[in-house]
């Protein structure tokens, strides 16, 4: 079986590729960087005696998209799972000010994601076999003005894999929404807060036992589904006075 | 992307001493060398896992790259287990990748828990040393970043002047990004092993004569013992079994069971579970543990390189004043005076050491800053007493000195700069290489800066 993961210079890409090497799985790692993807790719062959190939690919060059994951299947064969697992917070203050760097936030995490969605989807439903997972935030579950370019992007990419799943449903493929809260990555480091930071790897093992036990929604880690809760459950005349 | 430093409290081993430093996490040779571009006026660091035990590692007012998440093995040749990898992949890694394939680190430490960075700046040394020398000698090729930004791949033939000065170099060359080491082939995952009670020092240095057919030797000695029983101890000897070796029950399960009394050292963090009397109690029950006479058995191989990493932060259990680690190296001598006169003061002063550990080198020249010289090994542990125990240690240098010996600067935090000029003569032609290499001092430490090996 073949893994394409996309994003793979994350932390938690790159503990999630480890999982499905692991698991006997062949990988191609794709990065924005090619240079990295290869290091990455040596990595996980060296590691886990397995195939791992690289190449590049950018989330907002959306034309090369379906050639990109036509290229991975000739090279690799038929995938059976994806992971979108890139992303980029921006800066909530530059975009403020600059609609082009929100553009570029919104193409990153939601077009581009959509944009490679579609393609590997256009593949898998004719073969009625495949499996997506798309990582999205928690986020996205409820707007505020200190991160919403980057929220509402992540929360678009949760509703568009809903109706996604919705879709493929029929034809066997399943499509796993994973919303994380505080994982300890490059885009975390040094973040200040009281709750806990999963590490990579025990985010990337319960994301691939999620996508096997073909979960719709993971939420990672689980008291964020709690959190989430909450903090929808509040009325917006409330919320909107709040800086959380 | 500008580099994202965060302030940290770092330390060594040895918890002492603690230092604030701005850190960086670099995953990427652009990254690393991008925090390097990041660095404004302030001087760097590398910081692996922090298993040195002073101050080497650490630098007030500097800033240090974190080197955890540089950890990509880039080419492994099977035939010849020539292993190319970035400089944050630990032994433990590699131990975990490659024993399931017959091969092992050419020299481990007393912990898994170290970088291939790491043990390349302090070049250390196993219990193996007398056979395999240490662990620049079975290094290749090393890719640095240096001083100006650029990165350099260095090696016996190319620049070999700055890869001289990079085997056990401190972390004061540069920043190492990758190297080459070359694995050992094993037939088995464990040890065919032999433990030997010893009485006192003389018998010792016997049975450490009689070994010299095993690739790996060291010895536990209890060094609250006086008189007598002075270097009373365990003698541990060993290799790499045969591929059709099977486990026993051996001396060691009882020391691992010993040592997992304490699953993690944080909750016992005081500074005063350690004192005299439990240091005793524990050095007593561990020579009880080992059967009087020789002793041979088939065991794991963690349990035989690593007893300690069997407790997770072990090191806490000294509390919160942290602890020294002091190891020496003199030169052979048949009476072994400066041993016993070491053994004898430290007993006297009744700053008891917890563990302590002793071991003859081979006759190997590794010049440099690097530790082993010909001769013979002690290291020891003491609670941080505090100008007491300073005093102690700075009257043993003098002895260590007078016989032509050294202390190991990977676990020091505390040498003069005189003694340490005397100690390792090479260190002018050293500076002069690190100058040429770094002459704005751009790499610094507190441990450099107190010895004068960086401004
Ligand atoms: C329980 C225990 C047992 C030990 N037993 C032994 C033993 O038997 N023999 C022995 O020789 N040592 C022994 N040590 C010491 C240990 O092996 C060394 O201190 C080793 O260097 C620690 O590696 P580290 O990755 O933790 O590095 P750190 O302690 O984090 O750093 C050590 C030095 O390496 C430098 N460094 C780290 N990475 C890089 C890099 N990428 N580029 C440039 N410089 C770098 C740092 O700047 C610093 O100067 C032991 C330590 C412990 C805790
Ligand atoms: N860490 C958390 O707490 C957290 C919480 C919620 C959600 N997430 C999500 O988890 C995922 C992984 O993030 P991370 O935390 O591991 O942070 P990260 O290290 O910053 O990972 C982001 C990844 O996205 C890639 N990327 C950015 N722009 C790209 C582009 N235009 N084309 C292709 N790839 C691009 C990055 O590649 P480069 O290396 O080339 O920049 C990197 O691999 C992201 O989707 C993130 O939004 C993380």
């Amino acid at each position: 079986m073949s893994v394409l993961i996309l994003g793979a210079t994350s932390s938690i890409a790159r503990a999630v590729a480890e999982q499905y090497a692991k698991l006997g799985h062949s990988l191609f790692i794709a990065a924005r960087d090619a240079a990295e993807a290869e290091r990455i790719a040596s990595d996980i062959a060296i590691r886990f005696d397995t195939i791992a190939k690289s190449a590049a690919f950018d989330a907002t060059a959306f034309d090369t998209h379906l050639d990109f994951v036509d290229s991975v299947e000739s090279q690799l064969g038929e995938l059976s799972v994806a992971v979108v697992a890139f992303g980029a917070m921006g800066d909530q203050g530059e975009s403020e000010g600059d609609f082009a760097a929100a553009k570029r936030v919104i193409d990153i995490n939601y077009t581009g994601a959509v944009s490679l969605c579609e393609a590997l989807a256009s593949r898998f439903e004719p073969r009625k076999r495949g499996a997506l997972i798309g990582i999205a935030s928690v986020a996205g579950d409820r707007g505020r003005a200190s991160n919403y370019f980057y929220g509402s992007a992540k929360g678009a990419f949760a509703l568009y894999l809903q109706g996604l799943r919705n879709r493929l449903h029929k034809a066997n493929v399943t499509v796993t929404t994973v919303k994380l809260g505080f994982v300890d990555t490059r885009m975390t480091f040094g973040i200040e807060t009281k709750l806990p930071i999963a590490s990579p790897e025990a985010t990337a093992q319960a994301i691939v036992n999620a996508q096997r036990r073909g979960a719709d929604t993971l939420y990672y880690p689980q008291f964020w589904w709690g959190i989430m809760g909450i903090i929808k459950a509040i009325p917006e005349r409330v919320f909107k006075k709040l800086s959380l | 992307m500008s580099t994202n430093w965060v302030n940290k409290k770092l330390a060594g081993w040895g918890r002492y001493p603690v230092v604030e430093m701005l850190c960086a996490r670099p995953q990427s040779p652009s990254e690393l060398r991008q925090a390097l571009a990041d660095r404004g006026a302030d001087s760097v660091l590398a910081f692996g896992l922090g298993r040195s035990y002073g101050d080497v590692g650490l630098l007030r007012h500097g800033k240090a790259i974190l080197t955890e998440r540089l950890d990509r093995m880039l080419a492994f040749d099977p035939e010849s287990g020539w292993l190319r990898c970035e400089a944050g992949v630990g032994l433990a890694e590699i131990i975990k990748v490659f024993l399931p394939r017959g091969f092992f680190p050419p020299v481990v430490p007393g912990t898994q828990f170290v970088t291939v960075g790491g043990a390349l700046a302090n070049n250390i040394h196993g219990k193996n040393h007398h056979v395999d020398g240490c662990w620049g000698d079975h290094v290749r090729r090393v890719e640095l970043l240096t001083a100006s930004g650029e990165i350099v791949f260095c090696d016996k033939d190319h620049e070999p002047e700055l890869f001289w000065a990079t085997v056990g170099g401190l972390g004061l060359t540069g920043l190492v990004l990758s190297m080459e080491i070359r694995l050992t082939p094993v037939h088995s995952p464990h040890i065919d092993m032999e433990t030997v009670r010893v009485n006192h020092l003389d018998e010792f240095f016997e049975v450490s004569a009689a070994s010299a057919d095993f690739t790996h030797t060291v010895s536990w000695i209890d060094c609250a013992k006086r008189g007598l029983k002075m270097g009373r101890g365990v003698f541990m000897r060993g290799r790499h079994a045969a591929a059709d070796a099977t486990l026993e029950k051996s001396p060691l399960t009882g020391v691992l069971d010993l040592v997992k009394s304490f699953a993690d050292g944080r909750p016992f963090e005081s500074n005063l579970l350690l004192n005299k009397l439990t240091i005793k109690a524990f050095n007593e029950a561990y020579f009880r543990i080992h059967p009087a006479g020789t002793h041979r058995s088939i065991a794991d191989l963690h349990g035989f390189f690593f007893p300690l990493d069997a407790v997770d932060n072990w090191n806490y259990a000294y509390g919160s004043r942290g602890f020294l680690q002091y190891q020496i190296a003199v030169p052979h001598d048949p009476e072994h005076r400066v041993m016993r006169e070491v053994l004898r003061r430290v007993s006297d002063t009744g700053m008891a050491s917890f563990l302590a550990v002793i071991k003859e080198f081979g006759d190997q020249q590794h010049g440099g800053l690097s530790f082993p010289i010909p001769g013979v090994t002690l290291a020891l542990d003491f609670p941080n007493y505090g100008p007491a125990l300073f005093a102690l240690l700075d009257t043993l240098d003098a002895l260590v000195v007078e016989a032509g010996g050294r202390v190991y600067l990977g676990k020091d935090a505390r040498l003069s700069r005189q003694h340490f000029r005397i100690m390792y003569p090479e260190w002018e032609r050293w500076r002069a290489v690190r100058d040429r290499w770094d002459p704005n001092g751009v790499f610094k430490s507190e441990l450099g800066k107190r010895l004068g090996l960086v401004d």
